[in-house]
């Protein structure tokens, strides 16, 4: 048998694994959901045709969106998590012990469900007590709130389906006034290298700009999200998130990771020249 | 004759006709597309193919007497009208029809001033002599009513002569008159009635709406297809009441309709007038459910003001149309015209229109509830960021015209060319009006006070899109005047 699925990077470009065996497919009201098997990657769920994790590299994505703001901020203690169904950033959170809560906001209850089922890797914390689970609209969700969480984790997927609300700028702004005076909000960036990822990546990083005081972008190398080469935001009402990390302090929790690590902090906010360029040039936009 | 709603004869015979692949040696030019390829490449093959010259199989809108004829009839049927004229050109197009075939030049037409352009528009070409009834204005919101029915029937009496009454069924924000009453009223004093339906097409379909025209007793309806009903940009329904004569009406269309009538738009005409006769209730019951939810959560974003059936007063706001989605945005110190740009160019987020106090927001079958959550929480943004105090704000949309003279004769009238500051007493020969929503300040024929300059001042100030002049930075007017 040779079964293979395939996501478009690209019109001309496509990433292809073998599939050993698809575990499940199903429609909500939102979106197409499928699980794969397969060799090289483990399980695979993909969204609408489009790839959100492996369990082979998810730990890079989810690594990255959870220490990297958890380590500029030993503070935090109230947690919104939006997106994010597969409980992968809840279970990085969840070794946090001084964290207090944690609401996770998704719009697709049955991605949680399948999640639960099919992907036990990420979805091992859903029982933790902190954590309470909403399922609704994020955009809804956050403008309901003021001055109440001090980190937001936009889990997003690409702003092309259900996910498009969680890249405008009223929901930038409204994230910003749901944050306390320290709070901090780290979101899925897209990429800068293919041309559709890269405008998306462009208007988001502009809008947050827009909105927060401080606005950085940070990058991962994520094998199997197009092109690899995959970015985050970090944005604050204050903190710099390298200027205010203390690398003693968060190694002194001993969270083990497999790609986190604190020297790495430094080093993924250095970005390539042209990825540097194409967030100057909407910064320069900016009235 | 088969007045089956599931049939769409127009779609019907361009399907049979597209099968047959007939070598085109007529218009138009570009044959199914082949000869002009970006602009195939750019809408696509088959609807290129679709923009097709009417012939024997297809009918023709000049006098239709196939296909077109049939989708008159049924589209009449779902309308509950005697009759059904296709329009192409817009419901200007209808409006000006229903105008031209109620009233020649120097009839008197009643109607209330808040008309769309399209109407006055007319009056400069037929030269009928408008006589307006004054619509009321509600103060807190800054937004013309509808008319009262004592002032229409005082209108009536005081010019026995006028020929037909003008109604809008219902205002671009969603205000009903008592449509039924004045339409007694002015059948009981051999007047003909006039209803503008541009934003009443779901009055038809939907439930728990006000009155449509046909039902109300009107004589003629014009009726945007393209706004509530789904179809293509500039197709329109003209609706015709009991006892009014088709042919007669069909020989004034004709004086400006096109020859070469769209089968794009007629189609879409066709098939979407099928879509609300089968489905319209539920559709509309959505409608409804969407901008009920929208106004619910605006009212509690706080300071904003999302009106609904509350502000019915049991006469110049008779009913009230709860699709529509007005904001009043006084209460966090912006011009409706300044959140509507904002919304665009800061939210990606494009509403119908922003006037001095209010903006409109268009709710339909297309959207979706995420859609109206990105409005909501840009509402809020915008008033996290901007709000402020709303002292020294114009708050009205109307200002009370003074007539001098009929719109066609100062609009033909020899003039001058004014700076505005000096035109104040004089009397207009163009318009004036702020687009959308398109009802003009300004009409030709009335006359120039200082609240109208200082009106125009602030609306260009605040950025509101002005238009109707010859100068179309609207420094300068035309007035009536020897050079």
């Amino acid at each position: 048998m040779d079964l293979w699925f395939s996501e478009y990077h690209t019109d001309s470009v496509r990433f292809s694994i073998k599939v050993h065996k698809q575990l499940y497919s199903g429609h909500s009201d939102f979106q197409q959901i499928d699980v794969f098997k397969s060799r090289e990657f483990g399980r695979f769920l993909t969204l609408d045709g489009y790839m959100m994790l492996t369990e082979r590299d998810e730990f890079i994505y989810h690594d990255m969106i959870v220490h990297v703001p958890m380590a500029v901020n030993p503070d935090i203690r109230k947690v919104l998590v939006i997106g994010a169904g597969d409980g992968g950033a809840v279970r990085e959170l969840c070794r946090y012990d001084y964290i207090e809560k944690i609401d996770l906001v998704e719009i697709d209850e049955l991605v949680v469900e399948v999640s639960k089922k099919y992907l036990p890797t990420t979805a091992c914390s859903f029982h933790d007590k902190r954590l309470e689970i909403f399922y609704q609209d994020g955009l809804k969700f956050i403008r309901k709130c003021t001055d109440c969480y001090d980190l937001i984790i936009v889990d997003s997927t690409d702003p092309f389906g259900p996910g498009e609300d969680l890249f405008t700028k009223e929901f930038y702004g409204n994230c910003f006034n749901a944050l306390t005076q320290s709070g901090i909000m780290v979101n899925q960036h897209e990429s800068p290298f293919y041309k559709n990822d890269a405008n998306a990546m462009q208007r988001a990083h502009k809008r947050i700009a827009e909105t927060f005081p401080i606005s950085k972008v940070y990058q991962a190398h994520i094998p199997t999200y197009p092109s690899g080469h995959w970015l985050f935001g970090f944005a604050s009402k204050g903190l710099h998130p390298t200027n205010d990390l203390n690398p003693a302090k968060w190694n002194s929790l001993g969270i083990d990771t497999k790609y986190y690590n604190t020297q790495l902090h430094y080093g993924c906010f250095a970005l390539p020249t042209y990825v540097e360029e194409m967030l100057r040039e909407v910064e320069n936009e900016r009235e | 004759m088969n007045l089956n709603q599931n049939r769409a004869p127009i779609k019907e015979a361009l399907e049979e006709f597209t099968s047959r692949r007939v070598v085109p040696f007529d218009v138009p030019g570009h044959k199914r597309g082949r000869g002009n390829y970006e602009l195939t490449d750019f809408l696509g093959k088959a609807c290129m193919a679709l923009d097709v010259n009417s012939m024997k199989p297809l009918d023709n809108i000049c006098h239709p007497v196939s296909v077109i004829a049939e989708a008159e009839k049924l589209a009449a049927a779902a309308f509950g009208a005697s009759h059904a004229f296709f329009m192409v050109g817009g419901t200007t197009s209808s409006v000006q029809a229903m105008v031209f075939a109620a009233t020649k030049r120097g009839d008197k037409l009643i109607l209330p001033r808040n008309v769309h352009r399209s109407v006055i528009n007319a009056l400069v070409l037929n030269g009928a002599k408008p006589v307006y009834v004054n619509p009321q204005v509600n103060q807190n919101l800054g937004i013309s009513l509808g008319m009262s029915l004592e002032d229409v029937k005082k209108a009536i009496l005081e010019n026995p002569d006028a020929k037909a009454v003008l109604v809008n069924n219902p205002t671009y924000y969603g205000v009903c008159s008592n449509l039924k009453e004045i339409c007694k009223t002015a059948h009981e004093n051999n007047m003909l009635v006039l209803a503008d339906e541009a934003h009443g097409t779901h009055f038809y379909f939907g439930k728990n709406l006000p009155v449509n025209a046909i039902e109300a007793g009107v004589d003629f309806a014009s009726v945007s297809m393209h706004k509530s009903g789904g179809s293509l940009t500039q197709s329109s329904f003209l609706l015709l009441g009991k006892g009014v004569s088709e042919g007669y009406v069909r020989q004034i269309i004709n004086l400006t309709q096109t020859t070469s009538g769209s089968y794009l738009l007629m189609s879409s005409l066709d098939i979407s007038r099928k879509n609300l006769a089968l489905h319209g209730r539920e559709i509309f019951k959505k409608v409804i459910e969407l901008a009920e939810y929208a106004r619910e959560e605006i009212n509690a974003v706080g300071d904003y003001y999302a009106f609904s059936r509350e502000i019915i007063n049991g006469d110049t706001i008779f009913d009230f149309d709860i699709t529509k989605l007005p904001v009043n945005t006084i209460g966090i110190g912006m011009a409706g015209i300044e959140v509507y740009d904002l919304l665009r160019d800061d939210y990606d987020i494009q509403v119908e229109f922003g006037d001095i106090g209010n903006i409109l927001a268009y709710i339909s079958v297309g959207d979706r509830e995420r859609d109206l959550e990105r409005l909501v929480g840009a509402l809020l943004e915008i008033r996290r960021r901007y709000k402020r105090g709303n002292a020294g704000m114009l708050t009205q949309e109307y200002i009370e015209p003074i007539v001098e003279t009929t719109p066609q004769e100062a609009f033909y009238a020899p003039k001058i060319s004014l700076p505005l500051n000096e035109t104040v007493g004089r009397i207009s020969s163009e318009f004036v009006m702020c687009y959308p929503p398109g009802i003009p300040i300004l009409a030709p024929g009335e006359k120039i006070t200082v609240e109208i300059v200082e009106y125009i001042i602030y609306a260009k100030e605040k950025g509101c899109f002005m238009m109707g002049a010859e100068d179309e930075n609207i420094e300068r007017l035309n007035v009536i005047g020897k050079i």
